[in-house]
């Protein structure tokens, strides 16, 4: 049993199939990757195994649990959560707030208590700001902890939106084009985090169009186009696939190249 | 100790409180002065609604409605006295707000605009139609609470305005407080989270609906204390408490004082409650000013006034 099984997952909007029979599976610690060229059908598979879209075939497990459709806020008690590829940071909110709503699972209870401020509240309270600031450590954003969210820079809303995954402590961990939009330094560091999450063993799933990155850390890569897989396997049998070139290049360059 | 933002903003408050009256020109002041904080304890309820958790409510006065309603029929009908009458009505605008609000915030987008707004116009019409029990468009007669009596008693000599006066200033900072402990509780950080992005939330395990009915249950108890103040101290209350012209006042003070700070809603409700009694003319075109009040902070200060004006004095400082 994979800790994350996609079963012959397919949706269609209105007559086109933009997602088709995609099957796969995840490990702990392995970070597997999800391509295609643009309007493949990434976002839509991954908004799918999120509880965004309800998938019209198919099946999500997460650790054997039929999961498929689910609400976003019952996968996160499960185990689940995701960085978005729009950003979705709380900008009304400080840094350390960010991350510290991250904490929601273990830090929620009693209403009242937290409006009368009764000590367990503030113990609560306490506990997801030590949690937050460790984190903001690990991410590299201790020092902006106190500044408004919306005044961070591009790289690093994006190490806070991991960060704030994280702090739920997640089994998988869903990426979406967690470099997009970033320099090469800013990939290096977000490149080094995912490699390092990786490792304390919870189960990657990476959306993302920065090839060099993509078969830097995958440990498994799964190809879309058209909503279709055409191919998986480890990254160096991916590049070398000529179905996978000619999705990419077009079929004339895969004839060309052969 | 290090006096945190919230210890600060409460001691403020207390402190302006309780000086006020020495510079007051005559009794009638304590009056306007009673009429502000119990505007500005509903305008704080809704700071939690529309600034902590983003959500609009346009039939807040329904449950003021509710709470004063409580204060003038339950000691006649059911014997209870005027305190615990605001206990039941606080109870009784809980469960409504809970039960309108739970099938409504599952929802997402402005249905509980249009909702609350029903609802309240649905709590005015009965208040008007119902005259065997409320007496109709008239009003009807609200016993006494009998606090300053028993202060009396025990050799605290008040008169009607100052009692009233030190009493809702007295709840005002308890509702500051209580929201205050929220803003920086797990459940006002859920709460803003949401605000800040649904989507967001739900992936971090926030129960949106939930949460954001939490939030609609708890305004709804600050509307219905704040009604039934307001029933109290008058001794008198008409339907015009659950009137819609109501909501949209608690609504403009919030806007107009900062929606997010509540500092600011006290602020709002100080500024419209004041604004009538110093500007005779304001009965007759108070739709017109309220609507000017909302155009104009819409356009050149979004935030409302206290934090626009706390932004300015930290944008100066670095």
């Amino acid at each position: 049993m994979s800790l994350l099984q996609i079963e012959r997952l397919g949706i269609a909007f209105g007559g086109l199939r933009a997602v088709h029979d995609v099957s796969f599976s995840v490990e702990p610690g392995e970070i597997v990757s999800v391509i295609g060229p643009n309007g493949a059908g990434k976002t839509t598979l991954f908004n799918m195994i999120s509880g965004v879209y309800r998938p019209g075939s198919g099946k999500v497990r997460l650790k054997g649990e039929d999961v498929t459709g689910m609400e976003p806020y019952l996968l996160a008690k499960r185990g689940m959560s995701r960085t978005f590829q729009n950003l979705q940071i709380f900008q009304n909110m400080t840094v350390l707030e960010n991350a510290m709503a991250g904490f929601h699972l273990q830090e929620r209870g009693p209403v009242l208590a937290d409006l009368l401020n009764l000590p367990s509240s503030r113990k609560r309270t306490h506990m997801a700001e030590e949690g937050a600031r460790a984190l903001l450590t690990r991410v590299g954003l201790d020092r902006a902890a106190d500044r408004e969210a919306g005044n961070l820079s591009y790289g690093s809303l994006k190490r806070l939106e991991i960060a704030r995954a994280l702090a739920m402590n997640p089994a998988v961990l869903l990426l979406d084009e967690p470099a997009a939009g970033c320099n090469a330094v800013e990939t290096e560091e977000i490149d080094h985090l995912i490699a390092e999450v990786a490792k304390s063993g919870v189960a990657i799933l990476l959306v993302e169009h920065d090839m060099k990155m993509v078969m830097r850390i995958s440990n498994h890569i799964v190809v879309l186009d058209h909503g279709e897989k055409i191919a998986e396997g480890p990254p160096e049998a991916v590049s070398r696939n000529p179905a996978v070139i000619a999705a990419y290049l077009g079929t004339e360059a895969a004839d060309a190249d052969r | 100790m290090k006096l945190s933002s919230k210890h600060l903003t409460l001691l403020v408050m207390a402190t302006l409180i309780a000086a006020a009256p020495f510079f007051f020109p005559s009794g009638y002041y304590f009056r306007v002065g009673a009429l502000i904080f119990v505007n500005a304890l509903a305008v704080t309820g809704i700071v939690i609604l529309t600034g902590y958790a983003g959500q609009i409510s346009l039939g807040h006065a329904g449950f003021a409605g509710i709470g004063g309603y409580a204060c003038a029929l339950a000691p006649v009908h059911l014997g209870l006295h005027p305190a615990l009458a605001v206990v039941l009505g606080a109870l009784i605008s809980a469960l409504l707000a809970y039960l309108v609000g739970r099938p409504i915030l599952r929802l997402k987008g402005y249905y509980l605009g249009v909702a609350s707004l029903g609802f309240g116009i649905l709590v005015a019409m009965v208040l008007n139609n119902e005259r065997e029990l409320t007496k109709g468009p008239d009003g009807i007669e609200v016993a006494d609470l009998g606090l300053r009596g028993l202060l009396k008693d025990w050799g605290l000599n008040l008169s009607n305005g100052e009692f009233w006066y030190a009493f809702t200033g007295i709840c005002l900072v308890i509702g500051a407080w209580i929201a205050l402990n929220l803003f920086n509780s797990p459940t006002g950080r859920a709460l803003r989270a949401l605000h800040g992005s649904e989507v967001a939330a739900g992936t971090v395990g926030i129960d949106v609906a939930r949460v954001k009915l939490q939030a609609f249950v708890i305004s709804a108890v600050y509307a219905s204390v704040a009604g039934s103040l307001t029933a109290l101290q008058n001794k008198f209350v008409t339907p015009d408490i659950a009137g819609f012209m109501h909501s949209v006042e608690m609504v403009t003070m919030a806007v107009l004082g900062g929606v997010g700070s509540v500092p600011g809603a006290i602020l709002g409700a100080g500024i419209l409650t004041l604004l009538p009694q110093v500007l005779t003319v304001f009965a007759e075109y108070e739709q017109l000013i309220l609507g000017l009040v909302m155009m104009l902070v819409m356009i050149f200060l979004r935030e409302g006034l206290v934090p626009s004006i706390l932004r300015k004095i930290r944008g100066r400082g670095e």
